[in-house]
């Protein structure tokens, strides 16, 4: 079957198997910031967005993005990396291997939060597991990044 | 690894049931978080997205919510909680995380009859109906005990009610499974109590809610306590054994009613 899809403001048109997952179909265009991390829908590392929603690509099927926009890190450099020095200041980035998901779900949060509460930021990214850290570290640096941001507000 | 061998994206609740009732290895897609981890092989996936039954609707009466609509967007819906009060936001808040409900579907999650389901545990504290293509319009209860024709679900219909609500739950890391979920209600003077992850399925101990008044004392609410673990059923699993259930339960349904009377 054939999709028409847009990955990072870019149109794909391609033909796929029916039951292709949207992380190897990602993946299979290049964007392999996507990774699969537990395959049973639990760690959010494979994060995308769909239409702007953060989704576990691991669990969509390429099919269902026909006529849809789908994000990736690599469609937010400047943001992402924004994100990954104040993880890094805190010496939240250990592996690495999760930080793409995580990020994706932090850019989410910053859509749907203006200054979310530790309660909020753990909920929210509940999902997203680290097996190096034990979350202080990157706790630290989600609320430092998102002072930031309040402060910008301000002053905007 | 599952398996579809077609891809179909209905125009049609007729398309998607002729489909449906063509062959066995047809399926109705909810948000395949379950089914993708499975290794069954489809013949054709049966897409409903098309529909427009993603969507969180106001009657004079009720509050209908469509199949597709993911758990996400029912915990954060203003109506729902304009109505119900939290009760969706903490059931749901405990499901892996926000990515995955952006794609576990109200009715991917009650047509599996999952006994875990948190969302199955709200729905039973409230007057919730399922309107299925097939059977017609159903209450919660009567579906999950009738067999499982296979059918699609359509919507969930809660009635419109003041009605206070409090969700309590227990697991063993904050996004793991329930070892133990109860939803409590309280509507005109009469309580409903909803236990589940038993480990089987959500149902109300209808003989324990009835011991209670609208603002019950402490002897009430203890022979109500005991009523719910001889009502119900409770049993074991990985997660826990039947009498830390019924522990469980005393405890957590105990909060539930508190909460509501505070």
């Amino acid at each position: 079957m054939q999709i028409t899809c847009r990955i990072n403001k870019r149109e794909f048109i391609r033909d796929i198997e029916p039951d292709l997952l949207l992380i190897d179909f990602v993946r299979s265009l290049g964007f392999k910031s996507v990774k699969r991390g537990c395959d049973t829908s639990n760690c959010g590392l494979c994060t995308v967005w769909v239409d702007e929603k953060p989704v576990l690509s691991c669990s969509v099927l390429a099919a269902r993005v026909n006529h849809k926009a789908v994000t990736t890190l690599e469609g937010l450099e400047e943001e992402a990396k924004e994100v990954g020095w104040f993880l890094a200041t805190q010496g939240a980035e250990q592996c690495g291997f999760c930080s793409p998901g995580l990020i994706m779900n932090i850019l989410a949060m910053k859509a749907e939060f203006k200054n979310p509460t530790t309660e909020d930021i753990k909920q929210y990214l509940a999902g997203n597991l680290c097996r190096c850290s034990g979350y202080e570290s990157q706790l630290r640096a989600i609320k430092n990044y998102f002072d930031l941001q309040g402060v910008a507000h301000e002053n905007c | 690894m599952f398996g579809l061998k077609e891809y179909r994206a209905v125009q049609s609740l007729d398309e998607a049931h002729e489909l449906l009732m063509q062959s066995r290895d047809n399926v109705i897609l909810g948000g395949l978080l379950w089914m993708k981890m499975g290794r069954k092989q489809y013949h054709t996936g049966i897409d409903l997205s098309g529909l427009g039954l993603n969507m969180i609707s106001e009657t004079e009466d009720s509050i209908d919510i469509g199949c597709m609509t993911p758990l996400r967007q029912m915990e954060t819906s203003p109506l729902l909680h304009q109505w119900f009060g939290p009760l969706f936001s903490d059931a749901f808040k405990g499901i892996v995380g926000v990515q995955f409900r952006n794609l576990a579907t109200l009715g991917g999650s009650v047509y599996s009859r999952f006994g875990f389901s948190d969302v199955i545990t709200a729905l039973t504290a409230l007057d919730t109906q399922i309107h299925l293509y097939q059977a017609g319009t159903v209450s919660l209860s009567e579906f999950l005990n009738m067999d499982q024709k296979r059918d699609i679900l359509i919507k969930a219909v809660i009635r419109k009610q003041a009605v206070k609500t409090n969700f309590q739950t227990r697991r063993k890391s904050a996004t793991d499974f329930p070892v133990l979920s109860v939803a409590v209600s309280l509507c005109n003077g009469q309580w409903k109590i909803a236990v589940g992850a038993r480990p089987s399925r959500a149902a109300l101990a209808k003989k324990a809610a009835d011991l209670l008044s609208s603002e019950p004392d402490e002897e009430k609410i203890t022979a109500t306590l005991d009523s719910v673990v001889n009502e119900l059923s409770f049993g074991t699993d990985q997660r826990a054994g039947s009498d830390y259930r019924k522990v469980l339960a005393k405890v957590l349904v105990k909060r539930g009613i508190n909460a509501i009377c505070r």
